[in-house]
C-alpha cells in the first residue's frame, strides 16, 4: 500500500484544465541571457537529439549566430536511398545493383515495399545526422501535407514527395501549394488524378482549403460549393507513369465557369479550354492566399510545432497575428518566418520551455543521439539502413509511423483539442517509451550485426565535471530533462551513482580508478552499474518526455 | 467548463431501475449497502464503440431495395445487384451488403442486430475531423465542445475521477480503447477518462520516487498528466493482465490474422469475459474514405474494397457475439458501429463515392429490439451532385437511447450529459426511462403538389400526440420547422411555403413517437 500512497499524494498535485500562467511576451528580438538554458531549448526544438558538445557549438555563437546557423541549410539534393535489401536469394532487384539507388528505376511490384522502407529509413538517418533546422521542417511539411506512402503505393512517388518538402522546406510557401497540388503522391493520394469533369472527385479540392491553406478557424468561411467549385477547377490532372510526371489532359477537365462564395469575394474562375485549362489551378491558388486566414492558419500550426499548442487570445495577437504579417509582408517565404519567432522574447520566455510532450519520432531519436548511440561506418549502409529501420519501427508503436501518418490529416496531436501533444502519452505508449529506454541502457539488441546500445562510460566521459558525482548530476539533468528538477530528485540520482554509500568519493574514486587503468574490470563494471541506474532513474522520470 | 460546475449525482448510480422489495432504489440512495448492489448492476453492463473511420458509404451497406431503380440512375458503376443483397426477416425492402453474411446471421437468427436509418445531424459538416469531433463530442454541427459523448457520462457516473481511483465499487480502467491512442469520445470535463491499450500483458512498472511539485505552467501541465498516466498505468496494469489471463477464447470464428477489427474485438472479449468491469470500449477500423475504386472494377460490384472492409466488420462482430455468448457474458453486452458520415448518394467516376450526410448505426447485443428503425432514404429520380441522404433520426437520439435504456440514466441526467433532451428511439427491449408514451403511428404521408413551384402541403394521418415535421435542403441543412406540437388525432396538412429557395431536391422528416419518415420533394 506504500505504492498507492505514494502515487495518491502525487495525484492531488494535479492542476486541471489549461495552465493559467501562459506567456504574454510577442515577438520582439531576444536580448536576454544567452546561456546552456536558452541554448538546449533552442536546439531541442530544432534538432533531433542534443549531444553534450552542441551546447558549447551552439552557445559560442550568440543568439543570431546559434539560429542562422540552424537556418542555413543545404539545399542541394541529398544523396537518395539505396538498395539495402537485396539479400540474393529472396529478394532480387535486377535492374538496382546493392547499394545503389533506385528511385529512378521503375515502379517494381515485389520491391515496393522494401523500396518505401528504405525510404523510411533513409530518412531517419538524415534526422539523426542533420544539425540545421530541416529535417524537423520536412517532418512538419509531412504532417502539413499528410501523405500516406501505402495509399500512394508507388515508391517513387514516395521518395519524390519526400524531395519536395525538402527542397521547399523553407521557402516559399506558395510555389510549394502548387508544386503539392499536381504531385503525383499527392495526385495519387487524394485521388486528382482519377477527377473528371464527368463526376468531379472532390477529395483535394476540400482538402486543399481545409487542411493545407485556409483551414478550418473560425473566420474560414469557405463553403460547400467553393469544395465542388475547387474540384471542377482541378479536374484534368493526370500521372504519367512512364516518366514520373503529372501532366493536364484537357480532354478531362471542366470548361464551365466556377464562381466562388462572398468568403472569396464572389471570385469567378472563368473556365477555360484546351491546355489553357491548367491555368486554373493557378488562379485558383491565387485567389485562396488572398485571404489572410492562409498565413493566420499556417502560423499557427508553425507554432504548434516549434512552442506549444495553447494558443490563446494573447499568443494570438502577441504572436500569431504579427508573425501572419511577416509570412504575408515576405509574399509567403517561410524563412523569415522561422527566423523571427526563434528570436523571439516569446519563443525564449521561460513558460515556453520543457512544455512539449516529445513526438515518438523526437523520443527515438533524441534518445539515441542524446546517449551517443554509436552506428556501424557510413560504408555499412545495409547496417545502418536496418538500425535507422528499427528506430523508425519503434517510433511507428509509439504512434508516429513517418510517410505513413494516420491520414490526411496528419497526427492527432497537432489538432485535436484539447489534449494535443498528451495524445501521445497513454497507458499503451508510455510503457513502450520506457521500454525502449531499458532496452538501450541495459541489454541492447543487435542489429544486422552490430550492438546497439548506450555505452555509459563513453557517455559519461563527454560530461563536463564527470568526476565529481554532484556536477556531474547537475550536467546529466540539464542535458537530459528540458525542465529542472529538485535537490530532491538529484539526490537520489547522486545516491544511485554513490551504490547507496553516503560520500561522494564513492564515485570520484571509482571513476579515476577506472579512467587509471580502463582494463580493471572491477571499476569498469561499478561505474558501468552506477550510471545505468542514475540514468534509468532519469529515463523514468515523467519529465523526461518534455522537450 | 470547470469540474465542480458540472452538477453530479450524490450517489453514483442512483438512477438505476433496480427495484428492491418493490422500492425504487433511488429513493434509497444513500444507504451504502444499496449504493453496493446498484454499483454492482450498473457495472454489469459494457457498451463498444465501433468506429468506422474515413465515413462509411451507407448506401452499399444498408441497401434500399425500394429505391433500387433510382439508386442504380445515381450509382450505376458502384450498385450492387439486388439479387446479391442479403435479406433481413420481415424487412423485405431493406438489405444488407452481401459481404455481411455475420451481420444478417445476427439479426435473422441472433435477433441481436438493430438498425438505425439514416442518422446524422442538421447541416451536416463534409471534413473528416469537424464531423469526428461532432459525432465524439455530441455537439451542434456548428458547436465546439472539448468534452467527448462517454468522458461525460463517466465523469458523471465515477466522480472525482481519477483521484481516489480505482476502489472497491470501481476497480478497474472506466474505459478502454484498443490501440495506441485514446479515443476522443473519453474526454472528459478535465481529463480524459480512458486508457489504451494494444497488448493487456505489457505493461512497465513506473518508477517510485520523489515527485517536485508540479509548477503553474505549461511544463507544468504537461508533466501533471505524464504523471497521470504512469500512475494510472501502474495501478490498473495488474487487473487488466489478470483478467486477461483469466480467460481464454473459445469462438474459432475470429480470423487468425488479417482482421484488425476482429483482433482488437478478442481483446475486448476476453476481458470482459475476465471479468473487468470496464464500462466502455472504443475499438475502430480505418479505410471507409472510398474516394475511389471502392467497388472492383473487374469482379462485381459486390467486392473490393468496401465490401472487405464490410466484411471485417461484419466477422469481427459476428465472432465477437459468439464469443460472448459462449462465456455466458452476452447479455451485458451491446455495441455501436457507426461512421463520421455517410457517403454522397451520387457516384464519382472514379468508382468511388465522396463526404455524403446521413448514414446508418448498427447496434448489436442480445439486448436490442430487433428491427429497421426508420423507412429507406429517399433516393430521387433526377440526383446532383448536391444531393445527400437526408437525416432522419439524430445520432445523439442513439447515444440519448443508450444512456437511457442501456446505462439506466434518468432523462434529466442523459440532459446534463447530452446538453439537451432528445427523443428515445426503441433500440434497446428495456422500457426503463423510455417515455415515449405517445402513439407512434403517423400515416399517409405525401406531399402535393410534387415537384411543386412555390409551395406544397405535406399531409399525414396521426392517432394524435406530438408531431414534429422540419424542412431540409438537399446537403442537409435545415431550412424551417414547420410544425413542433402536439396534434389532435385525424387527417392534417401543413404548407411549405417555398418561395425564394432555389429549386432542386429538399427534404422532409416528420417525427412523432418512435417514428421518424423522411421524404423527398422536387421544387421546380
Amino acid at each position: 500500500m506504500q505504492r498507492r500512497d505514494f502515487f495518491k499524494n502525487f495525484t492531488a498535485a494535479i492542476p486541471t484544465g489549461r495552465a493559467q500562467a501562459t506567456p504574454t511576451t510577442g515577438l520582439t528580438k531576444y536580448s536576454g541571457t544567452w546561456g546552456n538554458a536558452q541554448v538546449l531549448h533552442l536546439l531541442r526544438r530544432t534538432i533531433f537529439g542534443v549531444k553534450q558538445s552542441d551546447i558549447s557549438t551552439f552557445k559560442s555563437l550568440g543568439l543570431d549566430g546559434a539560429v542562422n546557423k540552424l537556418l542555413a541549410i543545404d539545399n542541394s539534393v541529398p544523396s537518395p536511398p539505396v538498395n539495402y535489401y537485396s539479400n540474393g536469394t529472396t529478394i532480387i532487384d535486377l535492374l538496382v545493383p546493392a547499394g545503389q539507388t533506385w528511385v529512378n528505376s521503375p515502379f517494381n511490384g515485389d520491391l515496393s515495399y522494401y523500396r518505401r522502407r528504405s525510404v523510411k529509413m533513409w530518412w531517419i538517418g538524415m534526422m539523426q545526422n542533420d544539425k540545421t533546422i530541416r529535417e524537423k521542417m520536412v517532418l512538419f511539411w509531412q504532417n502539413h501535407f499528410s501523405t500516406e506512402g501505402e495509399i500512394i503505393y508507388y515508391e517513387q512517388f514516395v521518395y519524390k514527395m519526400n524531395a519536395l518538402l525538402r527542397k521547399h522546406c523553407l521557402g516559399n510557401f506558395k510555389t510549394m501549394i502548387k508544386d503539392v497540388t499536381i504531385d503525383p503522391g499527392m495526385l495519387r493520394y487524394l485521388n486528382g488524378y482519377l477527377n473528371t469533369k464527368t463526376a468531379p472527385d472532390e477529395n483535394y479540392g476540400r482538402e486543399l482549403q481545409e487542411l493545407f491553406t485556409v483551414g478550418k478557424g473560425k473566420d474560414s468561411h469557405y463553403t460547400e460549393d467553393d469544395v465542388k467549385n475547387a474540384a471542377k477547377i482541378l479536374t484534368g490532372w493526370r500521372i504519367d507513369y512512364t516518366t514520373g510526371n503529372s501532366y493536364f489532359d484537357q480532354n478531362k477537365h471542366e470548361t464551365n465557369n466556377k464562381q466562388f462564395s462572398s468568403f472569396y469575394n464572389s471570385t469567378l474562375i472563368t473556365g477555360k479550354t484546351g491546355a489553357s485549362g491548367a491555368q486554373e489551378t493557378d488562379e485558383l491558388i491565387t485567389m485562396i492566399f488572398q485571404q489572410n486566414e492562409v498565413s493566420k492558419f499556417i502560423c499557427r500550426k508553425l507554432y504548434r510545432w516549434f512552442v506549444y499548442y495553447d494558443i490563446d487570445a494573447t499568443v494570438e495577437t502577441n504572436v500569431i497575428e504579427p508573425l501572419a504579417t511577416i509570412f504575408r509582408n515576405n509574399n509567403y517565404d517561410i524563412k523569415p518566418v522561422i527566423e523571427t519567432l526563434l528570436k523571439s522574447e516569446h519563443f525564449y520566455d521561460s513558460l515556453s520551455m520543457g512544455c512539449q510532450i516529445k513526438s515518438p519520432i523526437d523520443y527515438v531519436l533524441d534518445f539515441c543521439n542524446q546517449t551517443e548511440i554509436v552506428m556501424p561506418s557510413s560504408s555499412e549502409y545495409v547496417k545502418n539502413y536496418n538500425i535507422w529501420g528499427s528506430m523508425q519501427s519503434y517510433a511507428a508503436v509509439m504512434q508516429q509511423d513517418i510517410n505513413d501518418p494516420p491520414n490526411v490529416s496528419g497526427w492527432p496531436s497537432y489538432y485535436q483539442e484539447p489534449q494535443f501533444y498528451e495524445i501521445w502519452i497513454n497507458s499503451d505508449t508510455f510503457p513502450k517509451r520506457l521500454t525502449f529506454a531499458y532496452l538501450l541502457l541495459y541489454t541492447g539488441t543487435t542489429i544486422s550485426g552490430h550492438k546497439v546500445m548506450i555505452d555509459v562510460l563513453a557517455l559519461a566521459d563527454k560530461i563536463p565535471d564527470v568526476s565529481d558525482p554532484v556536477k556531474l548530476v547537475d550536467n546529466l539533468t540539464e542535458l537530459f530533462l528540458a525542465v529542472s528538477v529538485s535537490s530532491g530528485v538529484k539526490a537520489i540520482i547522486k545516491s544511485a551513482l554513490l551504490s547507496g554509500q553516503s560520500s561522494d568519493y564513492y564515485w570520484t574514486n571509482a571513476w579515476n580508478a577506472y579512467k587509471a587503468d580502463p582494463n580493471d574490470l572491477t571499476n569498469k563494471n561499478y561505474c558501468t552499474n552506477v550510471l545505468k541506474a542514475a540514468l534509468k532513474y532519469i529515463f523514468e522520470l515523467p519529465e523526461y518526455q518534455l522537450n | 467548463m470547470k469540474r465542480r460546475t458540472f452538477i453530479k449525482r450524490t450517489a453514483p448510480v442512483a438512477a438505476l431501475p433496480v427495484l428492491i422489495n418493490g422500492i425504487s432504489l433511488k429513493s434509497h440512495a444513500s444507504s451504502a449497502l444499496l449504493r453496493l448492489l446498484a454499483a454492482k448492476a450498473e457495472n454489469d453492463r459494457v457498451l463498444i464503440l465501433v468506429q468506422l473511420n474515413g465515413g462509411n458509404d451507407g448506401l452499399n451497406t444498408i441497401i434500399p431495395l425500394d429505391q433500387y431503380t433510382n439508386l442504380t440512375t445515381a450509382r450505376s458503376n458502384i450498385i450492387i445487384p439486388s439479387s446479391k443483397v442479403l435479406k433481413l426477416n420481415n424487412f423485405d425492402k431493406t438489405g444488407l451488403h452481401p459481404a455481411m453474411s455475420d451481420l444478417q446471421n445476427l439479426f435473422n437468427n441472433e435477433a441481436s442486430l438493430n438498425i438505425v436509418q439514416a442518422v446524422g445531424y442538421p447541416s451536416p459538416n463534409f471534413s473528416h475531423f469537424r464531423a469526428t469531433d461532432i459525432w465524439l463530442s455530441a455537439s451542434d454541427s456548428k458547436q465546439y465542445i472539448s468534452s467527448g459523448w462517454l468522458g461525460r457520462y463517466l465523469d458523471d457516473a465515477y466522480p472525482g475521477f481519477p483521484d481516489n481511483y480505482p476502489n472497491t465499487d470501481m476497480p478497474d480502467p472506466l474505459a478502454i480503447t484498443i490501440g495506441g491512442v485514446v479515443s476522443p469520445a473519453l474526454q472528459g470535463p478535465d481529463v480524459n477518462m480512458g486508457m489504451a491499450i494494444s497488448n493487456p500483458t505489457s505493461f512497465y512498472n513506473f518508477a517510485e520516487g520523489v515527485a517536485d511539485p508540479v509548477p503553474n505552467t505549461p511544463a507544468g501541465k504537461e508533466l501533471a498528466y505524464l504523471r497521470l498516466i504512469a500512475n494510472q498505468t501502474d495501478k490498473y496494469a495488474d487487473r487488466v493482465k489478470v483478467t486477461y489471463n483469466a480467460s481464454t477464447t473459445k469462438t474459432s470464428k475470429f480470423p487468425a490474422s488479417g482482421n484488425y477489427l476482429a483482433d482488437q474485438l478478442k481483446i475486448v472479449a476476453r476481458l470482459i469475459a475476465g471479468g473487468l468491469k470496464t464500462k466502455i470500449y472504443v475499438v475502430s477500423l480505418g479505410g471507409f474514405d472510398t474516394h475511389s475504386s471502392q467497388v472492383s472494377s473487374s469482379g462485381g460490384t459486390e467486392t473490393g474494397s468496401h465490401a472487405d472492409l464490410l466484411s471485417r466488420v461484419s466477422v469481427a462482430v459476428g465472432a465477437f457475439m459468439d464469443e460472448c455468448k459462449l462465456h455466458g457474458v452476452s447479455d451485458k453486452v451491446a455495441g455501436m458501429i457507426y461512421s463520421e458520415f455517410g457517403r454522397r448518394i451520387l457516384s464519382n467516376a472514379s468508382m468511388g463515392t465522396d463526404h455524403g450526410a446521413a448514414g446508418p448505426v448498427i447496434v448489436f447485443g442480445t439486448q436490442v429490439n430487433r428491427t429497421v428503425i426508420g423507412s429507406n432514404p429517399t433516393i430521387p429520380s433526377t440526383v446532383t451532385v448536391n444531393d445527400n441522404v437526408a437525416m432522419q433520426n439524430d445520432f445523439r437520439q442513439i447515444y440519448y437511447s443508450t444512456l437511457v435504456q442501456w446505462f439506466g440514466l434518468s432523462k434529466s441526467e442523459a440532459d446534463s450529459i447530452m446538453l439537451k433532451n432528445f427523443d428515445t428511439l426503441p433500440i434497446f427491449k428495456t422500457t426503463s426511462g423510455f417515455n415515449n408514451s405517445l402513439p407512434a403511428e403517423i400515416t399517409q404521408i405525401e406531399n402535393y403538389p410534387n415537384p411543386f413551384d412555390n409551395s406544397t402541403a405535406i399531409k399525414f394521418e396521426t392517432k394524435g400526440g406530438r408531431v414534429q415535421i422540419k424542412v431540409f435542403d438537399a446537403i442537409g441543412n435545415e431550412i424551417k420547422t414547420l410544425v413542433d406540437k402536439t396534434i389532435a388525432a385525424g387527417s392534417h396538412e401543413i404548407l411549405f411555403e417555398a418561395h425564394g429557395l432555389p429549386a432542386g431536391n429538399y427534404y422532409y422528416n416528420v417525427l412523432s413517437g418512435n417514428t421518424s419518415i423522411s421524404k423527398a420533394m422536387l421544387k421546380k
